[in-house]
């Protein structure tokens, strides 16, 4: 009897200090760079670009919170610390942007008839492909900014009443889709020149678009990846309640 | 390193600061760095003051995405309900996207380069 009364004290004991465990922040810290240190390997190893390392660790974080039946508050509690960095890293993407200044300058109306048509363009045709599918209004509505910065996009979706958890999700799967297409789509579309495929990098798919621009084409591709994710962000902000005012009559 | 991350983050401040006071729908952070690409222009800073932080934080962006992206299992209810809409328009818009943008900049760059040249 005594054996059992202290086999319940301990698992009590144990499942009380696996909760603590869980509820760590540093936990959480730790477990994500070991995760993604694990998935980068494994992406390197096999050489398989669909091994993405960002989208293999969220998808082993997810399987392992869902499995402990630890919710995603108790997870953010580490995850809002490295989630701190995104901000200090979107300032200090103007260093590869002052680098290309000039190369910008000698351009300016390139770029800039590509990034308002591309703005334009993205934002309405990916509310129009999802109210066609049978898309509800306010997912919809939490898809428009789903080509910009995390930090940007949540903001545009307050403003008009989407859901800021659905879109910073879309939002992150959008870059990995386009850092991991986005060079086999310029392919097929004839895009050459790298000032644009580094442009169209930047304006479809934000700061995971420019990492993978960074990775295949050197700094140069990152500065006008840079230069399409602020300006692609900048428009979206300004341009996105406007685009939608115009496009009610066709919405949901 | 101290040094290099020190003025990075005082630029998101500033950014920060300014976003609020001015009321405008931009994040700060975008601010900051539209104010540390001026300030480096205008050679008020040294690119080796920031350039070692920067390039630290900018090799490892995707990472910073992390949490946000596991942020998806609080809405698994509706992208079950919905991913068909939700996958195929971020799918389609992307690629609209790429080719669009690389299309209007290569096009408007060769029209400009070609009156330019006639020019001369």
């Amino acid at each position: 009897m005594c054996t059992s009364v202290c086999a319940t004290h301990l698992s009590i004991e144990t499942m009380e200090a696996f909760d603590t465990i869980a509820r760590s922040p540093y936990v959480a810290v730790a477990l994500t760079f070991v995760i993604f240190i694990l998935a980068r390997a494994i992406q390197r190893r096999s050489g398989m670009a669909m091994l993405n390392p960002i989208l293999v660790t969220i998808a082993a974080l997810v399987a392992i919170l869902c499995l402990g039946g630890i919710d995603y508050e108790t997870y953010n509690a580490g995850g809002k610390y490295i989630d701190f960095w995104l901000k200090p890293a979107v300032v200090a993407l103007g260093v590869p942007l002052y680098k290309q200044i000039s190369a910008i300058r000698k351009q300016l109306l390139p770029i800039l008839m590509a990034e308002i048509t591309g703005c334009v363009i993205g934002v309405s045709s990916v509310m129009l492909i999802a109210t066609w599918l049978g898309g509800s209004r306010d997912v919809v509505l939490s898809l428009a900014a789903k080509s910009v910065t995390t930090p940007i996009a949540i903001e545009v979706t307050n403003n008009i009443g989407g859901i800021p958890a659905l879109t910073a999700a879309v939002v992150v799967c959008t870059g990995i889709f386009g850092g991991m297409a986005g060079f086999g789509m310029m392919r097929l579309s004839h895009i050459k020149s790298p000032i644009a495929q580094g442009l169209s990098m930047g304006t479809a798919a934000h700061a995971v678009g420019t990492a993978a621009a960074i990775e295949a084409g050197g700094s140069r591709y990152g500065a006008f990846s840079s230069l399409g994710l602020i300006v692609n962000g900048l428009l979206t902000a300004l341009l996105t309640p406007l685009i939608l005012a115009l496009m009610a009559p066709l919405l949901p | 390193m101290i040094l290099q991350l020190a003025i990075l983050f005082a630029f998101l401040a500033l950014g920060e600061a300014v976003t609020a006071l001015a009321g405008i729908p931009v994040p700060g952070s975008i601010t900051g760095m539209i104010l540390l690409t001026v300030s480096l222009q205008t050679r008020l800073i040294r690119i080796e003051w920031v350039e070692r932080g920067a390039s630290l934080l900018v090799d490892n962006l995707g990472f910073f995405f992390i949490p946000a992206g596991v942020g998806v299992m609080n809405c698994f209810g509706l992208i079950a309900d919905q991913w068909l809409p939700i996958t195929a328009a971020c799918v389609v818009s992307t690629f609209i996207i790429i080719a669009v943008t690389g299309h209007v900049h290569q096009r408007v760059r060769h029209t400009s380069f070609n009156r330019n040249n006639g020019g001369i």
